[in-house]
């Protein structure tokens, strides 16, 4: 082994300059080989997360169309249309709820054009852990509370206990009332009308 | 009211030991006494709000301006490694008496991961210089709770007779697990 | 100490997460899954290496002084190169594992093997080391994620192991986590005294 530098105050300064600069320069050009893939990947998610819940093929760019709308309490719903041929074959929603067990719940939900339910994905949740994975095949065609096919409209869909036909998921009422919810927002803000809340929202205990 | 939550969230729901799984290191390392967890937990909160304060104005004046948010990991930990420094410094010099509570406590601070965590989750929750500093305060007083509270059920179970596999680590884990089970009781309060 | 005693002596003898309790935050924090916890040890695992081989050919030029924020910043560019390439490259993982990517950087495991082996030895041992210490790593994380994924949601490596409603899903919670590890380590106390 050579003979260690002295850690005199010169020495240190360049030393240590240089080894920050190097990393520096290192991580730099690392970033520019990455920056382009990291912007692809999170284009594929959400085209991923689109062509989820709009079942027919489609050949537009829903990001490139994507309108947006305001919520009265700060947030936006995201509305990514799906198109062939010019003419659309349905509509993806970004839809959240405040009215979560444990805050915000985020979906993804696909509306054929006449307004009735297509498919959904849920996209991010602080629910209990594994709710997640019941809350992907609950609401499906084979699942007990089947909303597929289903049209929300203005009205809004309704757990069972709240007087509604939508079976909740069994003991996660709350969470299934904010599943709802997020479909109804998404609903009532694709036909328009007012999207301050979905129709559940006075039954939050 | 919005920073009551933070405070709630902070410390019970999300308690940054118990729940995320950060600083763990320090809260099986220095929680055999009650006395060194609340020296701990002192210099960790001290540090804690120094940190994500300076870190969080050069993320907003250097890092974001100037596009290089990839650097975010270096200077973070470069910022924090200097801190810990400069205030171990600064207390020698200004308070020997702060000094010889907190000192050496402070060197295991660079590497505490809740620090860096704190600093890296403010700007990832997008909150604002007072949201920020007030999330930090409650994570550090999280911390503190968690550890206080852990010390105290170990200095009792110093004295019960454990199984000699059980001994040491797994004991204290399995501990930690059931407090972990409590702190769970909080959650959906916020 | 010959080579292959210097590769083994991370993944046995002074495993990093069951003999010396290192890096116990991304242990107990993402291991929710086997997949979670080999990616975060893999993750781990190349840090080490990479900045293993870095700082033992650059310890001579480095003053005695500033030798720990030298090491912090060589080690936090490796980590923030695979923070980079895992969200080009593997985003899912990316972001399963979320905030402890970039909390290599602190994880006392790589500055440790830094200070005291890498910066004593030359470049090869250096790699073998932070290899084996990696790999040690690698499976304890692996080990704990399969434990926790099998008694939590009936799965292992997401393959189906039995119903996943008769898992308990303590074990991929928060206590579960504790508790899960504080018996491995029980275990693997056991196995080595009779070894």
């Amino acid at each position: 082994m050579g003979k260690k530098l002295e850690s005199n105050f010169i020495n240190m300064v360049i030393v240590l300059f240089a080894v920050t600069l190097i990393a520096s320069a290192a991580v730099g050009y690392v970033y520019t080989l990455t920056a382009g893939p990291i912007d692809n990947a999170k284009q594929a998610k959400q085209v991923n997360a689109i062509r989820q819940v709009i079942p027919g093929e489609f050949d537009n760019d829903p990001n490139a169309e994507i309108w947006e709308k305001e919520t009265p309490d700060g947030g936006k719903l995201e509305f990514y249309p799906a198109k062939r041929n010019g003419e659309l074959v349905g509509t993806a929603v970004k839809t959240y709820t405040n009215n979560g067990f444990g805050g915000k719940v985020w979906l993804m939900v696909g509306f054929n054009p006449n307004g009735t339910i297509s498919n959904y994905s849920v996209l991010e949740h602080k629910e209990t852990p594994g709710l997640g994975s019941k809350m992907d095949l609950w609401f499906t065609k084979n699942g007990k509370g089947n909303i597929i096919g289903k049209k929300p409209g203005t009205t809004g869909l309704k757990v069972s206990k709240d007087g509604g036909d939508i079976d909740a998921i069994t003991a996660a009422t709350i969470s299934s009332r904010a599943f709802l919810d997020a479909v109804n927002r998404a609903a009532a803000g694709l036909e328009g009308s007012d999207i301050s809340s979905g129709a559940t929202q006075q039954n939050n205990n | 009211m919005e920073y009551i939550l933070i405070f709630i969230a902070a410390v019970f729901v999300n308690n940054i030991v118990l729940a995320q799984f950060l600083g763990i290191c320090p809260f099986l390392g220095v929680s055999k006494k009650v006395s060194t967890a609340l020296g701990m937990t002192g210099a960790v909160t001290f540090v804690m709000i120094l940190a994500t304060l300076v870190t969080f104005i050069v993320q907003k004046t250097v890092l974001e301006p100037f596009g290089i948010g990839f650097m975010q990991t270096i200077t973070f930990i470069l910022i924090i490694a200097a801190l810990v420094q400069m205030v171990e410094i600064i207390l020698k010099k200004v308070s020997p008496s702060l000094y010889q509570a907190l000192g050496v406590f402070l060197p295991l601070i660079t590497t505490n991961c809740a620090v860096l965590g704190v600093a890296i989750m403010v700007i990832q929750k997008d909150f604002n210089l007072l949201q920020s500093l007030v999330f930090a305060a409650s994570t550090a007083i999280g911390f503190g709770l968690a550890l206080t509270i852990f010390a105290g059920i170990r200095e009792h179970l110093e004295l019960v007779a454990i199984p000699k596999g059980m001994q040491g680590s797994p004991i204290a884990l399995l501990t930690a697990g059931l407090l972990a089970m409590a702190f769970m009781g909080f959650s959906g309060i916020v | 100490m010959n080579n292959l005693k210097v590769l083994t002596n991370g993944i046995f003898r002074e495993n990093p997460t069951f003999a010396l309790l290192l890096g116990m935050c991304p242990t107990l924090g993402v291991t929710t899954s086997a997949i979670n916890g080999m990616g975060m040890g893999l993750a781990t695992a190349f840090v080490l290496v990479m900045s293993n081989l870095v700082i033992s050919l650059v310890t001579n030029i480095i003053p005695d002084k500033i030798r720990i924020p030298s090491f912090i910043v060589i080690i936090a560019a490796f980590v923030t190169v695979v923070d980079m390439c895992m969200a080009a490259y593997l985003p899912s993982l990316h972001e399963s594992l979320g905030l402890f990517i970039p909390l290599i950087v602190v994880n006392c495991i790589v500055l440790g093997r830094a200070e005291a082996f890498a910066s004593k030895n030359k470049a090869i041992p250096s790699i073998l080391d932070g290899l084996g210490m990696g790999l040690g790593f690698t499976l304890s994380l692996t080990i704990l994620g399969v434990i926790r994924e099998i008694l939590g949601s009936g799965k292992a490596f997401n393959l189906p192991v039995f119903n996943e409603n008769y898992g308990m899903l303590i074990f991929v919670l928060a206590p579960g986590a504790f508790i899960a590890l504080g018996y491995l380590i029980a275990v693997v106390n056991r196995l080595r005294k009779t070894n």
